[in-house]
């Protein structure tokens, strides 16, 4: 009899190519996935050697960092170097026969998007990319990290990575949660409590009846922002949730291949009795909807809370936490429901699916926003028409927000969509981090119900609260 | 990619924990099609005033540690976003060696890919380094891979920890898919091993 196994141990076993005496391993990648931004300088690396895609049916490729988010962009996109970069990945994923969604292809959106939107992304399969958020692909009991570019073209060459094996880490999330408390509420708890290094060489498993009551698009902004915790990657263990959202697209197994797969996704569960090296469990009960304060994606707080003093905290933490108060502009003690805000962004790999919208949509309906600018950036093209299609957008564009075209846009703000200096922003996106979203750009993580009850009152706003309105 | 086998240089301290990739070279930088010329950037945003002027104050523009080979930094380095752009940018500056408590993953895994070593060790000896390496630019921090030691001015030693396979790819400056391309009958045998067991992969 084997050794009960965790269902990270399961998917690694069946990926090794080759195994080294220290351990390292040579793993197979199923699905490899390509944007402009990580990728020119890999391909680049293949040319100069005159090496091949190994596997290019296994490797899907869509514009999405640089790309932006405005009528016109398919025809022209004015800045120079994101066109130059853009250009290049049309080049390469014709050269080398990759597969591809361009800016004219209404598939076209966030890579981590498109993957599951597509069934790229199945169960069981190993999937990498150029781009930390790669996690989101766990949610489908797929071992998804983010890799670097030399490490893209290691891929690209040989359809392999060379790995070792991460710890295991359970997060579990027991009971339900309460009503106004969503997944991203429950990812950024857990990184509240196990700090931003907490997951650093291990792989997290989320499990608990909280977890199992998440949709498919909610277990992917759990996974989305496990690597905010220091996570390799963050899985959740398929089930009838998995296979319903999986049946039937485009690049999902059909008849015999479908009921083969299935059966082995059945397979795919941590074996009880297996061994966790690190256990973190948190009441779903427990957790409200939360903000950072901060300029980490640690500094998380119940919306009812009060900004941090620097002296609350210990080691090198006390040094961080004046500078990002500094950087922040908030005063110690001051209520966070009192933070005004200047500027709402709903997107993003972490909220940019079709429920987030619809959440948002829900607070915002018949209402009119009161901060300066509102944009939502729908997740994909696909995305942004069914929104179109169930009447949200007619809800988002009747209360004051701007209704893009499907990109990463304000999440990291490569395109035009930046911050300016001091202006403070509430976002569904993923990281806070100084500049991300523009120099000087303020930044507060929060659901998309969060932030739209923030558009709609000009400041971070407890969305219970409009909810108790509304019945 | 440059062997690493010894390195004597000035270490800059840079004591704030979570420094993450965004601070490293932030995204405006990441339109290259290329992997040079990314030093100047390096820490943009706290180098460098909106307008491009130095910041006196920022580690780097000080006269002592304007050719730091060497950074003494505080946990978990290099968090946040997957950029290769980050270890780009400090090889590009002459960064070749970052020594801290702890790295983040991704990160970790980029320095070698460039023939930067990433270091970690306890708390109490990064303490003692990053005190040598505020002493400016006479201190000097040796570095020896093969010896999986690093040395502060003083001549306090400690040793490190470095994985075998990637110190060796260090020690000789190889190309891991050069390495891996050796296995190709090996990914063969697998691809046809996984197209009966798993055929919808
Ligand atoms: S939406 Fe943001 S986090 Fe997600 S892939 Fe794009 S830039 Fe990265």
């Amino acid at each position: 009899m084997t050794a009960p196994r965790t269902l990270y141990d399961k998917i690694w076993d069946d990926h090794v190519v080759h195994q080294a005496e220290d351990g390292t391993c040579l793993l197979y990648i199923d699905r490899h996935l390509v944007h402009e931004v990580t990728s020119p300088q890999a391909f680049e690396g293949l040319r100069m050697t005159g090496r091949t895609v190994r596997a290019p049916e296994k490797t899907i490729a869509v514009p999405d960092h640089n790309v932006p988010t405005t009528a016109g962009r398919d025809k022209h996109i004015d800045n120079e170097e994101s066109r130059i970069q853009v250009e290049a990945l049309d080049k390469n994923a014709k050269d080398f026969g990759i597969n591809y969604y361009p800016v004219s292809d209404i598939r076209q959106g966030i890579v981590h998007i498109v993957g599951p939107e597509q069934g790229w992304t199945l169960p069981g399969m190993t999937v990498v990319c150029g781009d930390s958020h790669t996690a989101t692909h766990g949610a489908f009991g797929a071992l998804a990290h983010g890799i670097g570019t030399s490490e893209v073209e290691h891929v690209l060459a040989t359809q392999t990575l060379i790995q070792k094996k991460s710890k295991n880490m359970k997060v579990e999330i027991t009971g339900s949660l309460r009503p106004g408390v969503t997944a991203k509420d429950i990812t950024l708890s857990v990184i509240g409590a196990t700090g931003t290094a907490g997951g650093t060489g291990y792989v997290i498993e989320y499990c608990g009846q909280a977890i199992r009551e998440l949709s498919m698009e909610g277990r992917m902004t759990v996974c989305n922002m496990a690597i905010e915790g220091g996570a390799r990657a963050g899985l959740i263990a398929p089930d009838e949730k998995t296979y319903q959202y999986v049946m039937g697209r485009p690049h999902a197994p059909k008849g015999a291949k479908w009921e083969a797969a299935l059966a082995y996704w059945k397979t795919l569960f941590t074996d009880e009795g297996a061994h966790f090296d690190k256990v973190v469990t948190i009441k779903g009960e427990d957790i409200a909807p939360v903000v950072t304060w901060g300029t980490s994606p640690e500094d998380v707080l119940p919306i009812t809370g009060v900004v941090p003093a620097p002296e609350d905290f210990t080691g090198g933490k006390v040094e961080a936490a004046k500078r990002s108060l500094d950087y922040m502009g908030l005063t110690p003690g001051m209520k966070l429901t009192d933070i005004a805000i200047d500027t709402v962004f709903i997107g993003s790999c972490t909220n940019g699916r079709i429920e987030d919208l619809r959440a948002a949509a829900a607070i915002l309906k018949g209402k009119k926003i009161k901060v300066k600018r509102a944009m939502v950036v729908p997740g994909s093209g696909l995305v942004r028409a069914q929104a179109e299609e169930e009447g949200l957008a007619q809800i988002f564009i009747d209360a004051g927000f701007e209704w893009r075209l499907a990109g990463c846009s304000m999440c990291l703000a490569m395109n035009p969509d930046q911050l300016a200096p001091g202006e403070r922003c509430a976002a569904t996106s993923n990281r806070n981090f100084e500049g991300r979203q523009g120099r000087g750009g303020r930044t507060h993580l929060l659901s998309p119900a969060m932030a739209a009850a923030a558009a709609i009152t000009g400041h971070l706003t407890d969305v219970r609260e409009m909810m108790s309105e509304q019945v | 990619m440059d062997k690493f086998t010894t390195l004597t240089g000035i270490a800059a301290p840079m004591p704030l924990v979570n420094i993450d990739t965004d601070m490293i070279i932030p995204k405006q930088f990441l339109k290259t099609i290329q992997r040079s010329g990314l030093g100047k950037n390096l820490f943009d945003e706290m180098r460098y005033t909106q307008d491009g002027q130095e910041i006196p104050d920022f580690v780097l523009n000080q006269p002592a540690y304007r050719s730091a080979q060497i950074l003494v930094a505080g946990d978990n380095f290099g968090c946040g976003s997957s950029r290769e752009h980050a270890p780009w940018a400090l090889l590009d500056f002459g960064i070749r060696c970052v020594i801290s408590t702890s790295f983040a993953d991704i990160f970790y895994n980029n320095c070698f890919k460039n023939g930067i070593l990433p270091i970690v060790l306890p708390q109490d000896q990064v303490d003692i380094l990053m005190a040598d390496a505020k002493k400016g630019a006479n201190a000097r921090v040796t570095v020896d891979l093969a010896a999986q030691t690093v040395t502060s001015s003083d001549g306090q030693s400690f040793a490190f920890e470095v994985d075998p396979f990637r110190k060796h790819c260090l020690l000789n400056g190889l190309d891991d898919i050069g390495l891996t391309l050796e296995k190709a009958a090996a990914i063969d045998t697998f691809e046809k091993k996984v197209a009966t067991l798993r055929p919808w992969a």
